[in-house]
C-alpha cells in the first residue's frame, strides 16, 4: 500500500549512501565505527547509539522485560498483589490475550507483506453464527460445522485477496467494505439476537474454548508454529521479500499475488477460530463480539512487538508479547480498581513510542554509523 | 510489470521450430531487425546486434537513445514490434522476464534487485532456496553463499548481514553473483556503475573482468559513462535515436571519439531548436 513512498525513501537513502565519502562508512568491515569517521560526538554518544540499535534489534526482549516488570508490579507491589497470581486471574488474562494474539498472528503476516485486514473482527463475529446455523438449521455434524466455519474465514480472506490483489483496491478499503458486509450478514441473519450454542457442539467446544486453558494452549501452539513459518520457511521469507521490496521480489520470480492471497486467508482463518473460541469460552453466541476492537488491539500488539506497518519486518513472538503486555495492563488496572478509562492513554503512548523507536532506529541503522 | 508465472511452470518461451537452424557462428545472442514504437514515438529502428560467447559488449548511448527499450526487449519485459531474437542459434520468443531467465538471459537492474530486509545469503538464494522440508536449510545456504562470494573475489565480512547495511558496490556484486549462480548465460547489466564511487566501481569492474576470464557468461553492459565501460568491454555499440550508429572493438575507439559523436548530436539538436525558434 505504501510501496511507492517506501521505494522513494529507499532510493533517497541509496543516493546518499553511494557517494564516495559515505560508502566507506557503510561497509560492514568497519563494524564498531570507522576510525576516520568525522567525529559526531565521541565514544559516549557512539555507545548510546549502539545501545539504541541493540534495543531495536532485541525488540522482543524489551517487550518481555516490560511484561515481567508489569507482572512484578501488579503481583508484588500493587494494592491487588494478592489477587494477581491466582489461577482465576491468570485465566482471565489468557482469555483477554488469546483473541488478540491469534488475530495478531495473521495481521503480522499481512503487515509484513505490506497489507492489513480490518475485517477480521467481523469474521470473528460471524463464524459462531455460521456454526450455529449449520448445526441447528442444516443438521451438519458439529465437527464439520466447526471446520466449515473456519473455512468461511479462509474464504473471506480469499475474497479480500481477490479485491486487493486482483482488482487493485487498497487493502484498507477492501477490508473496510468486506467487514461491513459481514457485520450486515450477521445482523440480518441473526436479527441481532444472541444465540445459544447448539448442545451437540459442546463436546467439540471443549477443545475450542470451554476448557479453561484451551484458548491459551491454541495461542501458544499457533504462535510457535507461525513464528517458525515466518522465520524458517520459504513462505515466511517470501512474505518478508514482498513487503520489503515488491518489485525486487517479483523480479526474483516470487508470485506476489500468491503470497498476499495466502496471508489474507491465514488472517481470515485466525479470525474465524477466534470467534469460535470466544463463543465457547463465554458460552454464548453474541452479536456484540463483532467489532473492530480485537483487530485494533492485535495490530497495536504487533506494532509494540516490533512489526513495521509499512512492511518488511516483524515477528509473531513480538506480537504475542505486545498483546500480552496490553492484556496484563488491562487486567492489572481492573484489579487495582482504577477504571479502564486511562488505559487508552497508555495504549496510545505505547504504540507511539514503539513506532517512533522503529522509525528513528531504522533511520539510524541505514545511516550505518552506529555499526 | 509482468505477473510472474506461478510455481512449477517451466519456461513459457519455446524455441520456434519452424524457423529452423540459423547460420551457426559463435554468437550466443543475435538480434535481427528489431523495431519498437510507442504511439508516435519511434524507440528502436531496425536494430541488429550480436553477442559472442564470453564477450563483454558495451551498449552505450545518451538518455533516450533507446538503451532501456532494447534492454526491456532482451530481458523479456516487453515484446518488440518486429524482428527476431536468436539465442544459441534458435529463434526465441521472450514472453516474460521469467521465461527469458529460464532460457538463461538474466538482467541485473541498478538498484531494484535486492531485498534490504533480508540477509546476503537469503538474497542470493531468493526463490531458489535450499530447503530441508518444511524448513529452510539456512546452514547450507550460508555455506554455499560464502563459497560463491569467495570464488568471485567479493570480499564480504559476513553473509549474515542485512543487505541494507552494504555499500552500493557490494549490493551490485551480490545481485550479479545471484544472476550468475542461477545459470545465467547472457547477463544484462543495467547501468551497473551508476551513482558509484571509484572504489565501489572497482569491485564491479573486477567482477566483470573475472567473468570474462572464465568465459562462461556473455555480458551486455548498458551505460552512459564511456570511460569506465571501455576498461572492460571487448566491443562497443553506440545507440543514437534508436539506431546503432557505431560498432567497434573497444581497442579501436576511444572516449574521445564517442564524446565527439555525442557532442555533434547535441550541437545538431541545438541548431535545430534555434532554427525552429
Amino acid at each position: 500500500m505504501t510501496t511507492g513512498r517506501r521505494a522513494r525513501e529507499r532510493n533517497g537513502n541509496e543516493g546518499q549512501g553511494t557517494n564516495v565519502s559515505d560508502t566507506v562508512q557503510q561497509a560492514p568491515e568497519v563494524a564498531g565505527g570507522p576510525p576516520g569517521e568525522p567525529s559526531s560526538g565521541g565514544p559516549v554518544w557512539h555507545g548510546v547509539k549502539r545501545a539504541a540499535l541493540l534495543f531495536a534489534e532485541q525488540r522482543e526482549a524489551t517487550v518481555l522485560v516490560v511484561v515481567i516488570l508489569l507482572c512484578v508490579y501488579f503481583g508484588l507491589f500493587s494494592s491487588a498483589s494478592s489477587d494477581f497470581f491466582t489461577s482465576d486471574n491468570i485465566a482471565n488474562i489468557t482469555w483477554t490475550v488469546a483473541p488478540w494474539a491469534i488475530i495478531a498472528i495473521g495481521e503480522v503476516f499481512l503487515l509484513v507483506c505490506g497489507e492489513l485486514d480490518l475485517s477480521v473482527g467481523f469474521i470473528l463475529g460471524f463464524s459462531p453464527y455460521l456454526m450455529h446455523y449449520l448445526i441447528d438449521f442444516y443438521g451438519v455434524p458439529p465437527l464439520l460445522a466447526v471446520l466449515l466455519s473456519l473455512l468461511m474465514g479462509v474464504a473471506v480472506g480469499f475474497v479480500n485477496g481477490f479485491i486487493t490483489v486482483t482488482l487493485g483496491v487498497a487493502s484498507f478499503i477492501t477490508t473496510l467494505g468486506t467487514g461491513f458486509i459481514l457485520l450486515g450478514i450477521m445482523l440480518v441473519t441473526s436479527h441481532a439476537y444472541p444465540a445459544v450454542i447448539p448442545a451437540s457442539a459442546t463436546g467439540v467446544g471443549h477443545y475450542f474454548g470451554s476448557w479453561t486453558w484451551s484458548e491459551i494452549t491454541w495461542t501458544i501452539i499457533l504462535v510457535v508454529v507461525f513464528q517458525i513459518v515466518l522465520s524458517r520457511t520459504r513462505w515466511g521469507l517470501h512474505t518478508v521479500a514482498v513487503g520489503g521490496n515488491l518489485l525486487g521480489a517479483s523480479e526474483a520470480g516470487i508470485s506476489v499475488p500468491k503470497i498476499k492471497y495466502g496471508n489474507f486467508m491465514i488472517t481470515g482463518f485466525m479470525g474465524a477460530l477466534t470467534g469460535l473460541m470466544i463463543t465457547f469460552q463465554t458460552n454464548s453466541i453474541d452479536p456484540s463480539n463483532a467489532s473492530y476492537t480485537p483487530m485494533f488491539y492485535a495490530i497495536a500488539g504487533a506494532v509494540i512487538g516490533g512489526t513495521a506497518l509499512a512492511g518488511g519486518s516483524g515477528t509473531v513472538i513480538g506480537a504475542f508479547l505486545g498483546t500480552l503486555m496490553l492484556a496484563i495492563l488491562f487486567d492489572g488496572f481492573n484489579l487495582i480498581g482504577i477504571s479502564a478509562n486511562p488505559l487508552p492513554i497508555i495504549l496510545g503512548g505505547a504504540i507511539l513510542v514503539a513506532m517512533i523507536a522503529n522509525v528513528q532506529l531504522a533511520r539510524l541503522r541505514r545511516a550505518g554509523r552506529a555499526r | 510489470m509482468s505477473t510472474p508465472a506461478p510455481d512449477g511452470t517451466g519456461p513459457t518461451a519455446v524455441p520456434d521450430p519452424s524457423s529452423g537452424p540459423v547460420a551457426t557462428s559463435d554468437d550466443v545472442l543475435r538480434v535481427e531487425h528489431i523495431s519498437k514504437r510507442f504511439g508516435a514515438v519511434t524507440a528502436l529502428v531496425d536494430i541488429n546486434l550480436h553477442l559472442r560467447q564470453g564477450e563483454v559488449l558495451a551498449l552505450l548511448g545518451d538518455n533516450g537513445a533507446g538503451k532501456s527499450t532494447l534492454l526491456k526487449i532482451l530481458c523479456g519485459f516487453q515484446p518488440p514490434d518486429s524482428g527476431r531474437i536468436i539465442l544459441n542459434g534458435q529463434e526465441v520468443t521472450l514472453k516474460s522476464v521469467d521465461a527469458a531467465r529460464a532460457l538463461g538471459i538474466d538482467v541485473v537492474y541498478q538498484d531494484l534487485a535486492l531485498i534490504d530486509e533480508l540477509t546476503v545469503y537469503h538474497n542470493m538464494f531468493l526463490k531458489r532456496e535450499a530447503v530441508r522440508w518444511p524448513l529452510l536449510n539456512n546452514r547450507a545456504m550460508r555455506r554455499i553463499a560464502r563459497q560463491r562470494l569467495d570464488d568471485m573475489g567479493i570480499g564480504l565480512k559476513s553473509v549474515d548481514a542485512q543487505v541494507a547495511r552494504l555499500s552500493g558496490g557490494q549490493r551490485q556484486a551480490i545481485a550479479i553473483a545471484r544472476a550468475i549462480y542461477s545459470d545465467a548465460k547472457v547477463l544484462l547489466l543495467d547501468e551497473p556503475l551508476a551513482a558509484m564511487g571509484a572504489k565501489e566501481a572497482a569491485i564491479i569492474l573486477d567482477l566483470i573482468k573475472d567473468l570474462k576470464r572464465k568465459g562462461d557468461v556473455s555480458v551486455i553492459v548498458i551505460a552512459h559513462n564511456y570511460g569506465q565501460v571501455l576498461e572492460i568491454a571487448d566491443r562497443v555499440n553506440l545507440l543514437q535515436h534508436g539506431e546503432i550508429t557505431l560498432d567497434k572493438p573497444s581497442a579501436e575507439t576511444s572516449v574521445q571519439e564517442l564524446n565527439d559523436i555525442v557532442i555533434a548530436e547535441y550541437r545538431a539538436a541545438l541548431q535545430a531548436r534555434q532554427r525552429s525558434g
